[in-house]
């Protein structure tokens, strides 16, 4: 339904696209997994039209995405970028709100404040509705970016790390939600998360981008292998499927460990030199 | 209820109908459960409405406050009017007024001269100026993203002191002077804030760059200014510092309508994008995110607030202070909903202005002080009590 084809895209010598390609379906969570500084935030701005591609094409249900249709096409999108601070005198509902911003008027209707409303509701935070955001923590905000994104009524959902500073009550609640309110109203919903295990937790599909490239793709069963990690990120891990059959993933620690399996070997090569002399 | 369970009991236990009373418990049991969760939505739907009334309630809240700086307004509107060389009654002020706007009241015909020829257009241009130094602040500093930007952050007010200075200098181009000054003031401001619009209509442009570059702007047209002053005579140079003291003396009723309708025409157009504009105060990028065109809203009210505070600046001279401290109170007052942060700015900036005029009538009886030395003087305690005041 959204698709990417032969897209380039470098900003000087730095390339963070290089032909890629890939097609995202509609009532399916995606999840973006790669290395720092690969290029996965750019890749949503690109999606969004932000910045343009040196080459390449971008379209949702055949309709492509060009100068002309951008307005139209920000209007299908709930995009939540990656920055949660929110340093200004508004109230929770009204951030919530400014997710319908062609809807609002100088006079605003019940029902558009119900709307919002319900929206907070849903993620359980109707309780801070009358806050001044300024108050707020960290992760509240960022749970109030999402509601203003789904206020957005979007056909397609891009989330830019949207559990950074979440505790793992509020994962649980927005990733939740999320999968659940994707599979039932048929949004493609598109996030970037660093988190393997949630990833393999919530993703249908998961695309692992480095270097320009979508170096793997598919169901997080198949995608997260040891291999893959190392590769990807360079990082020794153990890959388990827990009893769900979902990948488990779990780096081993360096340092400390390191030190003892070298003092180790060195103990075990002990006995079988002096058995040598 | 309890004593038809106690029946029942028996009549089961006398019976020894253990699934008789087995399905009559869970039938009770059943009926207590769909009780709780009513319950749990009733609470649930009064907490809605709660927040709901929450919000109704900070808005008449908020039209309070409007309303509350608009009669201060008034007030000090009529002050402004009564004090002068000739102090005149409030109450025969009032019946002027009246008069004028067409209430039967006699008024002696001395007061209604002074009134109308003399003291309202100069306090009718204290409210103009005023307010629209105060919308031209409060959307700079939305723009900008930053609460110390004014319209003067920009290098317009240098610009327009460069360009009544040099007018003064060349001699008015053979018109006179009063028509003269405030057009080459106009013109400068205008020229020196479009050099700020192409670079605001290129893309990736941060509030930040665009800062630079006004203050950029802003030294270099002070430095043009202090150069028409260095090689013009002494009696040349006095005029222009004149000129740059800011006053409204050179209010009349020509100046008063134009700034009235280009200020009113302006702040229409800014309030129909207040949502848009509150968009922008949660970042660029989240702005864009919300389908707000950035670049577009950006230029608009760049070169709305270049149009407001170009004539105003040109017919009463540089005014600081106002544009900068006006926005601070009202978001202190209300909030940053423009739809109440914007006309509440006008107000407040309206108020300081006139009451500075009020004022600057009546430190020195008799003595008229340029209005633009007095609204820092007077304004800043007041804006340090209020800035701490807030801290507790």
């Amino acid at each position: 339904m959204l698709k990417v084809e032969n897209l380039d895209l470098s900003f000087d010598d730095l390339v963070l696209a290089d032909d890629m390609s890939f097609e995202l379906e509609p009532s399916k969570t995606h999840v973006i997994i790669g290395p720092n500084g690969t290029g996965k935030s750019t890749l949503l701005k690109t999606l969004f039209g932000d910045i343009h591609p040196q080459k390449g094409l971008v379209s949702f249900a055949g309709a492509p995405l060009t100068k002309a249709t951008l307005s139209t096409w920000r209007t299908q999108f709930g995009y939540m970028p990656q920055d949660i601070r929110l340093d200004v005198g508004l109230t929770v509902l009204e951030v919530v709100l400014l997710g319908q911003l062609n809807a609002l008027s100088l006079k605003l209707g019940d029902q558009l404040l119900e709307e919002a409303l319900q929206a907070l509701d849903q993620i359980g935070l109707l309780h801070l509705a009358n806050r001044d955001v300024r108050t707020l923590s960290g992760g509240q905000c960022q749970m109030i970016l999402f509601a203003q994104a789904l206020m957005r009524k979007p056909k397609i959902l891009m989330l830019d790390e949207p559990v950074s500073a979440l505790d793992l009550h509020f994962q649980q609640v927005l990733l939740d939600h999320l999968d659940q309110q994707t599979k039932q109203k048929g949004w493609v919903s598109l996030m970037i998360l660093h988190d393997l295990n949630l990833a393999a937790q919530y993703a249908d599909n998961l695309l692992v981008l480095k270097g320009g490239k979508v170096v793997a793709q598919g169901a997080p069963k198949e995608v997260i292998t040891p291999a893959m990690v190392e590769e990807v990120y360079g990082v020794k891990a153990d890959v388990q499927l827990d009893s769900l059959g979902v990948p488990f993933i779990r780096t081993q620690r360096r340092g400390a460990h390191a030190y003892v399996s070298m003092k180790e070997s060195l103990h075990a090569s002990k006995p079988e030199s002096s058995y040598v002399n | 209820m309890v004593l038809q369970i106690i029946i029942i009991l028996f009549i089961c236990v006398n019976n020894m109908n253990f699934a008789f009373l087995y399905f009559l418990l869970r039938y009770i049991f059943s009926i207590k459960l769909t009780l709780k969760k009513d319950y749990r939505y009733m609470q649930h739907s009064i907490m809605l409405a709660e927040a709901l009334d929450s919000q109704r309630r900070s808005e008449k809240r908020r039209w309070f406050m409007l309303a509350a700086l608009f009669s201060l307004l008034l007030l000090s509107f009529v002050l402004d009017i009564a004090t002068g060389p000739s102090l005149l009654d409030l109450g025969d002020v009032t019946d002027a007024l009246l008069n004028k706007l067409g209430a039967p009241i006699e008024v002696a015909r001395t007061t209604e001269v002074i009134v109308t020829n003399l003291r309202l257009p100069i306090a009718l241009m204290a409210i103009i100026v005023g307010g629209s130094l105060g919308v031209g602040g409060a959307e700079m500093q939305t723009l900008l993203n930053n609460p110390m930007a004014s319209p003067y952050t920009l290098g317009m007010a240098a610009a327009a002191g460069f360009g009544a200075a040099l007018m003064l200098y060349i001699g008015s181009l053979g018109l006179s002077s009063q028509i003269a000054v405030p057009i080459g003031a106009f013109v400068c401001c205008m020229l020196s804030a479009s050099l700020l619009f192409g670079l605001a209509m290129m893309r990736h442009i941060t509030s930040g760059q665009l800062i630079l570059a006004g203050i950029a702007l802003l030294f270099l047209f002070q430095s043009l200014l202090s150069l028409v002053q260095f090689v013009s005579s002494p009696e040349l140079s006095q005029q222009i510092l004149f000129w740059l003291f800011g006053s409204l003396t050179k209010a009349n009723w020509t100046n008063v309508t134009i700034t009235a309708v280009v200020t009113f025409a302006c702040m229409s157009v800014l309030l129909k994008d207040s949502w848009k504009l509150t968009a922008l105060r949660l970042g660029e990028e989240r702005a864009k995110s919300l389908g707000v065109n950035v670049t577009r809203l950006r230029l608009k009210t760049l070169i709305l607030v270049a149009i407001m505070t170009a004539t105003a600046t040109s017919f009463v001279g540089i005014i600081g202070f106002i544009g900068i401290v006006a926005p601070n109170i009202a978001r202190m007052l209300v909030g940053e909903d423009q739809r109440y942060f914007l006309p509440l700015s006008f107000l407040v900036g309206a108020f300081l202005l006139s009451s500075a005029s009020v004022l600057s009538k009546v430190i020195v009886p008799g003595a008229l002080f340029p209005i633009g030395i007095v609204t820092a003087i007077i304004g800043v305690p007041f804006f340090f009590w209020l800035i701490i005041g807030k801290r507790r």
